[in-house]
């Protein structure tokens, strides 16, 4: 049983991170699609830097800091510039597989990374990686920061009806701003959480769709920390079953319970497992003058 | 009393539009100031220049004596202007406290104090006696009451001088009334405020002074109620007033003779369906119209009136009932099929299913027979008969620019709808659906529109008018239905209609009730 718990805890780790980045942006009206990238991105610079410096703490906020600047790219392209966002996103997509690839192979000429320290496991209650109590520490504050903050109710303000929040003075930009950016710090943490917290090194296209998964966490989670955590916990364990059942030697295709996220996702934006229904101007590119 | 505001040489374009051309505006403290303007005037961005959310491209503006420059509405919230827009600037799912503290919400940075914002809009409502429920969410108020929220978002963060824009548009009769209460009450307290509108009659009603905008440019300053005036003062007619804002004289009868109704064409009986949200929305609606009169419905916005179009139209699937056209069943045909038999439709949303805006006028004006003769012949489309059409309804409908291949889009709004309504009506349609069919278009269409409603009518048509302006239903219908929660509650002879009956059953209220209280 700790098994099963433990390994779901694992694979739902960089999920919860990495859907609670994509919520900052999504409240905040801009849609964020480029969260498998940028977690990629993040992956590979904590890998990078404790490689070269021998820290892998400082490989962690390099992570951080590298998600914010590919983050800023999209929030640029797509506030500044009003342009599509899922375009933007899918760019950034292929941008990132294509830098960390490059330079991966320029770092280690294999592609991959040689294993690295990884961030020390805990050892109380459960042998596991910080990242886990992390996540859920986020998670905690990231429903505060929601829903008890003054920013909190800017945030979704400007993601329910940018003009409503302009008039009322708040700036519609800065809060977007925020959001895709704050996306970018904690999809570059959840990046590194998979390589340097949960493995111990770099791999080209690591990352391998979680992204989108947090993205279906986060639609599955109707858009809330909680939501999202718990959408995350409950992808973490279809995937820790299917080990766990291939261990027993119980035939189900792989193939199907990888797919189970993303069935789950459409039925709720189809409303068949509870309704899940967006912030209202997610996706819009807010123009001052327009009426 | 001295000048809160000044306005000078404000001007404004959008591209090739001039909106606000030159205009001059001065507001006296602690008046009620009309500006006055059709659809288009230029009114809105007028105000919203004030407020900061358009820079002028020319102009000055002095706030209580002194010069300003306003560059975001967080500016003029610091000087004490407050707007509440025509477009109601709430999110829905929030409760009305936390819209009404947004942006300067009360605690700490790291707390949202919701218990002290709830005081204090408890406090503030009662002072100011707008009654609303501070913890209910907004998108389950009543319009009024969204009202309400909208005004004291504004007394909350402190506005002195209040810019309502046409705070009537949504409102009941009743409702109307209340807000003029609250209106007086806001200026005795020494507030200002200024009142949008385009209807003469809630000028003379509730204004100190007025100010007619024209085309961009303010054709006239005057008195209306005498408070605060030097002298004695005339106040303008209905008439004088109509004249300024349209630039010339306008008959504001709609001159019809008596109806010859005939056999009835369209029966409703017992029709039901579910709105957007999965909720019912018709509850057993029961109608008759017949051959040759116009049936007004009249109704608060959302009582149903959309579902009910959009059910006759097949546009939406009722859950019961039946609707049949010159005694065929058409519930369950495709729109297709019904516009075929004989139904014709005027959106009540222009540009989202009136129009393909960025079609041209010929082809808009063949929209829903563009696939038969003599516009498509096998398959291919004639476009010198498209060409022609349009050319024919461009002149009997006086549409401008009269050019063909003209964007529907770069249409005004009168335009674009004389475009939908010459459609329509070319169809020689038997039942003619008409929702809000001069819902912001300027006075010289409405009349032209309504000229031609009652024309069809005169020749045999049946006329179903879903409209939610009063005056334009009194002024149009030989009959008049009320809609209130999906039902129509009642039905009268145009004759014994009045506006406060009418009003009170859109309210809810019963007939008896209704006219109880004109007795009384
Ligand atoms: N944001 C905008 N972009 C382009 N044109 C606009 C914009 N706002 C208003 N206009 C145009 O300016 C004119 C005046 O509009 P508006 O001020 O809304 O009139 P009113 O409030 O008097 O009905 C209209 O022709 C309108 O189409
Ligand atoms: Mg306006």
């Amino acid at each position: 049983m700790t098994i099963i718990i433990e390994s779901t805890l694992r694979y739902a780790m960089p999920l919860i991170i990495a859907a609670l980045g994509g919520m900052f942006s999504e409240l905040s009206g801009v849609v964020n699609i480029a969260l498998e990238g940028i977690m990629l991105l993040g992956s590979f610079t904590a890998v990078a830097v404790a490689y070269l410096t021998g820290n892998t703490y400082l490989g962690v906020l390099a992570a951080m800091v590298g998600g914010v600047a590919l983050a800023s790219i999209h929030a640029v392209v797509s506030i500044r510039y009003k342009a599509n966002q899922v375009v933007s996103g899918t760019a950034i997509n292929i941008l990132a597989s294509g830098v960390t690839t490059m330079l991966a192979r320029g770092l280690w000429a294999e592609g991959g990374s040689p294993p690295i320290q990884r961030i020390p496991d805990l050892t109380w209650p459960f042998r596991i990686t910080p990242f886990v109590p992390l996540a859920f520490l986020l998670v905690a504050l990231c429903h505060w920061f929601v829903y008890y903050t003054p920013m909190g109710l800017r945030l979704r303000a400007v993601g329910e009806h940018p003009k409503a929040a302009d008039t009322a003075g708040i700036s519609v930009e800065r809060m977007r701003y925020f959001g895709v950016l704050m996306s970018g710090v904690l999809a570059g943490l959840a990046g590194a959480g998979l390589s340097v917290g949960l493995l111990s090194g770099f791999e080209e296209g690591m990352t391998n769709g979680r992204g989108f998964i947090a993205l279906a966490a986060l639609i599955f989670g109707k858009w809330t920390p909680v939501g999202a955590c718990l959408a995350a916990l409950l992808f973490g364990a279809a995937t820790a079953s299917q080990t766990f059942m291939q261990a027993l030697g119980i035939q189900i295709p792989a193939q199907f319970l990888l797919m189970a996220p993303y069935i789950l996702t459409m039925l709720a934006l189809a409303g068949v497992v509870g309704r899940s229904t967006p912030p209202a101007s997610v996706g819009i590119p807010y123009e001052k003058g327009a009426s | 009393m001295g000048n809160i505001l000044e306005m000078r040489g404000i001007t404004k374009r959008f591209g090739p539009v001039v909106a606000n051309d030159g205009i001059d505006l001065e507001v006296r403290e602690g008046e009620i100031h009309a500006l006055l303007g059709e659809n288009g005037a230029g009114k809105t961005t007028l105000m919203n220049i004030l407020y900061g959310l358009y820079q002028p491209d020319a102009g000055e503006i002095r706030y209580k004596g002194k010069p300003v420059t306003i560059t975001d509405p967080n500016r003029a919230i610091e000087l004490g202007i407050g707007m509440v827009h025509q477009h109601f600037m709430l999110i829905p799912p929030f409760t009305v406290a936390e819209n009404i503290v947004l942006g300067h919400e009360p605690g700490s940075k790291t707390r949202l104090d919701r218990a002290g914002a709830v005081e204090k809009v408890r406090a503030l409502s009662q002072e100011f006696g707008l009654k609303v429920d501070p913890t209910a969410r907004v998108e389950s108020i009543s319009v009024g009451m969204q009202q309400r929220v909208e005004i004291l978002k504004a007394l909350y963060r402190g506005a002195e001088l209040l810019i309502l824009d046409e705070p009537t548009a949504v409102l009941t009769p009743q409702e109307v009334q209340e807000l003029i209460g609250i209106m007086r009450r806001l200026v005795e307290q020494g507030r200002t405020i200024i009142f949008i509108t385009h209807k003469l009659k809630e000028v003379l009603r509730i204004a100190d002074r007025v100010t007619v905008i024209r085309q961009g440019r303010n054709v006239a300053t005057l008195d209306i109620s005498g408070r605060g005036a030097p002298g004695p003062v005339t106040p303008p007619t209905e008439a004088e007033l109509a004249a300024l804002m349209v630039g010339r004289a306008v008959s504001l009868k709609v001159e019809k003779g008596p109806a010859k109704p005939g056999e009835p064409v369209l029966e409703v009986e017992g029709l039901e369906c579910l709105g957007s949200r999965g909720l019912p929305a018709l509850k057993g609606v029961n109608l008759t119209l017949r051959a040759g009169e116009i049936l007004g419905i009249a109704g608060v916005d959302g009582n149903g009136q959309t579902e009910l179009i959009e059910c006759l139209t097949g546009l939406r699937r009722p859950t019961a009932g039946r609707i049949r056209l010159r005694g065929q069943d058409i519930t369950r045909l495709p729109v297709r099929k019904r516009f075929e038999l004989g139904l014709a439709h005027i959106p009540e949303d222009r540009q989202k299913r009136g129009l393909v805006l960025d079609f041209t006028v010929a082809e808009n004006a063949i929209l829903g027979r563009h696939y038969r003769s003599p516009y498509c012949r096998l398959g291919v489309m004639a476009w010198q008969q498209v060409t022609a059409h349009a050319q024919r309804l461009i002149r009997d409908f006086d549409i401008r620019p009269p050019l063909p291949g003209t964007r529907a889009g770069s249409l005004s709004g009168g335009n674009q709808q004389k475009l939908i309504v010459a459609r329509e009506i070319d169809k020689e349609p038997v039942v003619l659906i008409a929702a809000q069919p001069t819902r912001g278009v300027d006075v010289g269409a409405i009349e032209a529109i309504h000229r031609r409603l009652v024309a069809e009518r005169d020749r045999g048509r049946a006329v179903l008018l879903v409209s939610l302006e009063l005056d334009e239903i009194l002024a149009l219908s030989d009959r008049i239905a009320v809609m209130y929660e999906g039902r129509i509650v009642a039905e009268m002879p145009a004759e014994e209609a009045t506006e406060e009956t009418l009003g009170l059953l859109m309210a809810g209220g019963t007939r008896s009730g209704a006219e109880g209280g004109v007795a009384r």
